[in-house]
């Protein structure tokens, strides 16, 4: 059990830059952590700080220029085109948009099918497991006829789900699965996500710009900045006291749905703007 | 997130095929029934045609229609009407011939193309560049030259050099699918790239293919037909465009060998053309879709009561909105997207107003704004400002108040400054031209306005293009801009979704600080519960078009007393973290290596 | 800006240079007689060989190309095979003419089509229909059979302009502007549509966007909205359709001229390709490739001075 599932060892990815003379850019430089089997962990991190670019590079979708993905024992930094489509069967994807990760013109049963395709299901087998699957993530069975565009942003984000559960992965890489959702859909998406991880044991990789959603759904977070981790650690103690600065800022800049509680944040926030503001001047003239 | 109009939204329909759509189509019905009888008459031309079209009777030189010769003969005593026949099989099958020609080069170098990308692209672009830097004319001249007059040759290369139009078209919708997540979900789910192109990447491509038909072989007819008309043609087969030749050539003498061909021709490109539109219409839905309102617009079912907290503070209202609805034409009537809206805001008082998607929070602001998107109409209710009715105002007298005393902070910073000119003219042009301000004056204004809004180099940014900012800047850019007129009033449409956290912080700090300034009121929109913990005083909750709730900030937030308030703080997320994973060391550590 | 102008010439070159090899060797595909059809049907061998030497073709076709090239690079485009005339003299003086014409056609395109264009997107309702009706008839009938329809009923049953025939300004411009009337407009019918279609479009795209809101929230009147942002936004599309619509005019000038017997370029090419008269087709293909580059860098630079995520990157 305390194998890990997937370790990342100074990982890095790098975009060739555009023009000959262009430098390449580094979106993520060096980033070091470790799944279990059956956790979650949380990746946190503002725009440009590098955190989708990880799952795209766990999924095949983004270059490892540099470090190693180890995933149950075996390392898959730059595995064959043959291996790579075996290892979907392992590692899964659930996207923030649920609007383009369904074609449209499909009907929600032949995305479902999709991942049974390549597996030479059968087409009983599949009209079964797609059954099953719709089940699993509480819409009815009928759904399977219907297309993408009678369903709602919830809706599609439960079958987008269910596409990442049918082949049974081990780890599903959530790319910010419910920033695209309304405050009530969002809450019934995440029990959605906890209850499956109760049942199935599967492993997740949950990217959120949202301290508070990765607070409630991770294990172990950890917090990114400019393509780098700047803390990594137990869940508790990164969202409510974290150590490096930009932790603490993220935190004190997320606003709290409290009245009381915000002023009083708004104003640690302040202070502690001040402090860091004297911190860097200190720095500087030192 | 807000979407800006309902009315907009189901582009796609269901219900009949294609082709049944397109029969009712008011164009497509009447296009496809002249393009039906001309490819009839062309597939059946051998059988129809009464004689040999290149068979010469001395006698019907120049004949007049009569019993024996239906529509005369020709300066060689040719029937035309033979010819005519044997004509519509060649100029169609041409135009075909271009069609197959352009769509197999095109749709087969546009998808490996667009999909791959690399030496093909290249390769692609430079063909598209070279096929654009001559016209089409002088390339089939030139191709004659050595190729002889053959009809098929001739077609063949026009199809050819049209084929870019197919390669861009697929190009860009390949490369547009590809950048799908859909596509990389395939990908994800193991689908080799052949899987890939047959399932997601084909049917996307499907629809622009098939518009483009009718319009190429249109080109392609008519091309052959100009071609033949300079007497270029293969002289073995008669086509339109060499009956209007010799026609041209014998005006003087008869203008019957014209009418024909002319006929015949202008009929079946126009046909085609609008065959083209009547597609689009179809297939993109970019039809007439002003609906012609079946019945007058009513609202349906009662407004439920607001719960109203009853904690307002004395003071004067700014603005007040009484059972304001707003609605959209529909397919059967009306969309009614906002169905009571009432709202006090009073004189310096930063109120919110929360609602999830689709609540008409945003369609409320614009109504208050007198900025609905096209085809929204407000229905019923009023809108006061400081003891004024908006209601019914038009565009003129709106601009009295608008930019002045009501100002207006969207949601998007990046697409709400205009691209072509700098943050300094969209600055300075209201306040010129708004607000009467002489240039220079208006310079200084925007530049102090800059400073206030905590950008760092003022003049730098008033230089600038939107396009050099960052969309925190770009935000700072759009709030100077709303405060520029002190105005009483500010509308800011979630004014920090787009922002990052961090961002969100300083721009709300920003907002407080500019109202305590200026004194202004401020009407957030928003649908985060913590944006309003942190600026609002008071704050009204908005569902499904009506608002629901309304009160000063702390006292909702502390006894929501409306089910739907109270369903909303349920959903928060503020619950316990997650305990560590049992049987694991709770893990401290930090990542070595991984801290600078 | 300066490499932007100088990046778009290069490829320009480039483009030319291909031209010119890929026509040049595609053409040696029909040279095998021309010779004999020069020196006559009855000539015999001796003569034909003469000929052959005359015309430089017993050469190996890459010493052909070398040859043509390097006084090409000078402006010498060789000599015609059939009347020896100068290629660089004759397709110069007649390209002016079809240039004319096609410049004619892309102003009054684009004075008429931005206009019409403007108009539909700005009032829509029934003018907009209008618009868009005769914007898609302009297209689907082919140029030619309008051409002969307005000689049909404007030179021959009313006599108002000339059936066919030029004048050259020079010698009298009434007349000239009498005799370029109708091809000019026959031409620009049917470019209207896609000019007007097109302005049309990239207004309304303007209309719906964001920032048009924004600009309206801040009290600007409609009216300078339109003519200033709105106008300058849709300015990048339309110039793309009008400098595509040039290329489309100067093929329709060759057919057009022919049909009112203008000796601009059109006659010329006709002329030189049922005789297989390598040098002047060439000679047209390589300058109509010039003009049409320099004319897309004109676009180019047009469009980069008006949208400035193209000046400033």
């Amino acid at each position: 059990m305390n194998q890990p599932l997937l370790t990342v060892d100074a990982l890095e990815v790098a975009y060739p830059g555009r023009g000959l003379r262009a430098l390449p850019f580094r979106a993520v430089k060096g980033v070091s952590f470790d799944i279990r089997p059956g956790e979650t962990v949380g990746l946190v991190g503002e725009s440009g700080s590098g955190k989708t670019t990880i799952g795209r590079a766990l999924l095949g979708l983004a270059p490892v220029s540099g470090g190693t993905l180890t995933f149950k024992g075996e390392d898959i930094s730059h595995p064959t085109k043959q291996r790579r489509r075996e290892l979907t069967r392992d590692i899964q994807v659930v996207y923030q948009d649920p609007y383009s990760s369904l074609n449209p013109a499909l009907t929600i049963g032949a995305s479902l099918t999709e991942p049974m395709i390549v597996r030479k299901t059968s087409k009983k087998e599949a009209g079964a497991r797609v059954r099953e699957l719709l089940d699993m993530v509480a819409l009815p069975a009928d759904a399977a006829d219907r297309y993408p565009r009678e369903f709602s942003g919830g809706q599609r984000q439960r079958v987008a789900i269910a596409r990442a559960l049918a082949l049974d992965p081990t780890l599903i890489v959530c790319d910010e699965p419910v920033s695209a959702l309304d405050l009530s859909t969002q809450a019934r998406v995440l029990e959605l996500f906890l209850e499956i991880q109760e049942r199935t044991g599967v492993a997740y990789l949950f990217i959120s710009h949202d301290l508070a959603v990765v607070r409630e759904m991770s294990h172990r977070v950890a917090v990114l900045y400019h393509g780098e981790i700047v803390e990594w650690g137990d869940g508790d103690a990164v969202t409510s006291a974290p150590e490096h600065p930009y932790t603490q800022r993220l935190l004190l800049a997320s606003p709290v749905p409290d009245p009381a509680a915000q002023e009083q944040r708004r104003a640690d926030r302040l202070r502690l703007k001040d402090i860091q503001a004297q911190q860097d001047l200190q720095a500087g003239a030192a | 997130m807000s979407s800006v109009s309902p009315a907009a939204a189901p582009a796609r329909r269901s219900g009949p095929g294609l082709f049944r759509r397109l029969v009712r189509h008011p164009l497509g019905g009447v296009s496809m029934l002249i393009l039906a009888v001309v490819v009839l008459i062309g597939a059946l031309a051998p059988w129809l045609a009464p004689f040999d079209p290149s068979a010469t009777d001395l006698r019907m030189i120049l004949a007049e229609p009569g019993p024996e010769y239906l529509l005369g003969g020709d300066a060689a005593g040719r029937d035309i009407l033979s010819r005519l026949l044997v004509a519509t099989a060649f100029s169609l099958a041409g135009g075909l011939l271009v069609m197959a020609v352009a769509v197999t080069v095109g749709l087969t170098s546009g998808l490996i193309a667009g999909y791959y990308g690399g030496f093909i692209d290249a390769a692609g672009a430079w063909f598209t560049a070279l096929t654009m830097s001559l016209p089409s004319i002088i390339v089939l001249i030139a191709a004659r030259s050595v190729m002889g007059p053959s009809m098929w040759w001739t077609m063949a290369i026009f199809g050819l050099f049209i084929s870019p139009v197919y390669y861009r078209v697929v190009y860009t919708s390949v490369r547009s699918v590809r950048n799908e997540l859909y596509v990389d979900a395939a990908r994800t789910s193991g689908l080799g790239d052949a899987r890939i192109i047959g399932r997601h990447v084909l049917l996307a491509v499907r629809a622009p293919v098939i518009l483009l038909m009718s319009g190429v072989i249109a080109a392609g007819i008519g091309m052959q037909a100009g071609f033949d008309f300079l007497g270029l043609g293969d002289p073995t087969t008669p086509t339109w465009g060499q009956m209007l030749n010799e026609g041209f050539y014998n005006i003087n003498r008869s203008s019957n060998l014209v009418l024909w061909p002319a006929l015949v021709l202008g009929l079946t490109t126009i046909a085609l053309t609008l065959l083209g539109t009547a597609l689009r219409d179809e297939l993109e839905g970019t039809g007439d879709k002003r609906h012609k309102a079946a019945s007058p617009w009513a609202l349906d079912g009662e407004v439920a009561p607001l719960l109203d907290h009853g904690d307002a503070p004395a003071g004067e209202a700014l603005l007040t909105v009484r059972d304001l609805a707003v609605a959209y034409p529909a397919a059967d009537g009306y969309a009614t997207v906002v169905k009571g809206a009432r709202l006090t805001v009073r004189r310096g008082e930063t109120h919110g107003l929360i609602g999830e998607s689709g609540s008409g929070k945003t369609q409320t602001a614009f109504a208050i704004l007198g900025l609905l998107p096209q085809g929204g109409k407000v229905m019923a209710g009023s809108v006061e400002f400081d003891g004024e009715e908006l209601v019914g105002r038009s565009d003129a007298q709106m601009n009295r108040l608008r930019g002045s005393r009501i100002a207006y902070v969207p949601q998007e910073p990046m697409s709400n400054l205009d691209p072509s000119f700098t943050v300094g003219h969209q600055l300075t042009e209201p306040l010129v031209k708004v607000l009467g301000m002489k240039k220079g004056a208006a310079k200084e204004r925007a530049l102090s306005l800059l400073a206030k809004v905590g950008i760092p180099d003022p003049q730098r940014a008033f230089d600038s293009y939107p396009h050099q900012l960052s969309g925190g800047m770009a935000q700072r850019v759009l709030i100077a801009g709303a405060v520029s007129s002190h105005p009483d009033l500010l509308i800011a449409d979630e004014p920090t979704t787009a922002l990052d956290v961090t961002v969100q912080a300083e721009v709300l700090d920003l907002l407080r600080d500019l109202q305590e300034e200026l004194g202004m009121a401020i009407l957030i929109v928003t649908h985060n519960f913590g944006v309003v913990a942190d600026i609002c005083d008071r704050v009204t909750v908005m569902q499904k078009g009506v608002m629901v709730e309304t009160g000063a900030t702390r006292a909702v937030f502390e006894g929501p007393r409306h089910e739907y308030t109270r369903a909303l703080f349920a959903a928060i997320p503020q619950g316990a973290p997650r305990a560590p994973l049992p049987g694991v060391a709770s893990a401290g550590s930090l990542g070595a290596g991984a801290l600078r | 800006m300066l490499s932007f102008v100088s990046r778009r010439l290069a490829t320009g070159v480039g483009l030319i240079a291909t031209l010119a090899v890929l026509t040049f060797f595609f053409l040696q595909f029909g040279v095998s007689d021309v010779a004999q059809r020069i020196a006559g049907q009855q000539a015999g061998p001796d003569a034909v060989a003469v000929v052959e030497e005359r015309i430089g073709v017993d050469r190996p076709v890459l010493v052909q190309f070398a040859d043509w090239a390097s006084s090409a690079l000078t402006g010498d485009l060789g000599r015609s095979w059939f009347s020896g005339q100068e290629v660089t003299e004759a397709v110069m003086s007649r390209m002016a003419v079809t240039v004319s014409l096609a410049v004619g056609s892309v102003v009054l395109t684009a004075i008429i089509g931005i206009t019409l264009g403007a108009l539909a997107a700005t009032r829509r309702g029934w003018a907009d229909r209008a618009v868009q009706f005769l914007a898609v008839l302009g297209q689907a009938i082919p140029g030619f059979l309008l051409a002969m329809a307005l000689v049909l009923v404007f030179a021959i049953n009313l006599d108002w302009f000339p059936a066919t025939g030029y004048t050259r300004p020079s010698d009298d411009l009434g007349a000239w502007a009498l005799s370029i009337t109708l091809p000019v407009v026959a031409l620009t019918v049917g470019s209207i549509g896609g000019v007007a279609q097109q302005v049309r479009g990239s207004m309304i795209d303007a209309f719906e966007r964001d920032y048009v809101r924004t600009l309206r929230s801040r009290g600007l009147p409609r009216r300078s909205i339109v003519f200033q942002h709105v106008l300058r936004n849709a300015a990048g599309p339309a110039l793309t359709v009008l400098g595509l619509q040039f290329v489309i005019l100067l093929g329709g000038a060759v057919i057009v001229e022919t049909l009112f017997s203008i000796p601009g370029l059109g006659p010329l090419a006709l002329n030189a390709t049922s005789q297989g008269d390598i040098p002047v087709v060439m000679g047209i293909v390589v300058v109509t490739g010039v003009i049409v580059v320099l004319v897309n860098t004109l676009v180019d630079v047009v469009q980069a001075w008006v949208n400035p995520k193209v000046r400033l990157s």
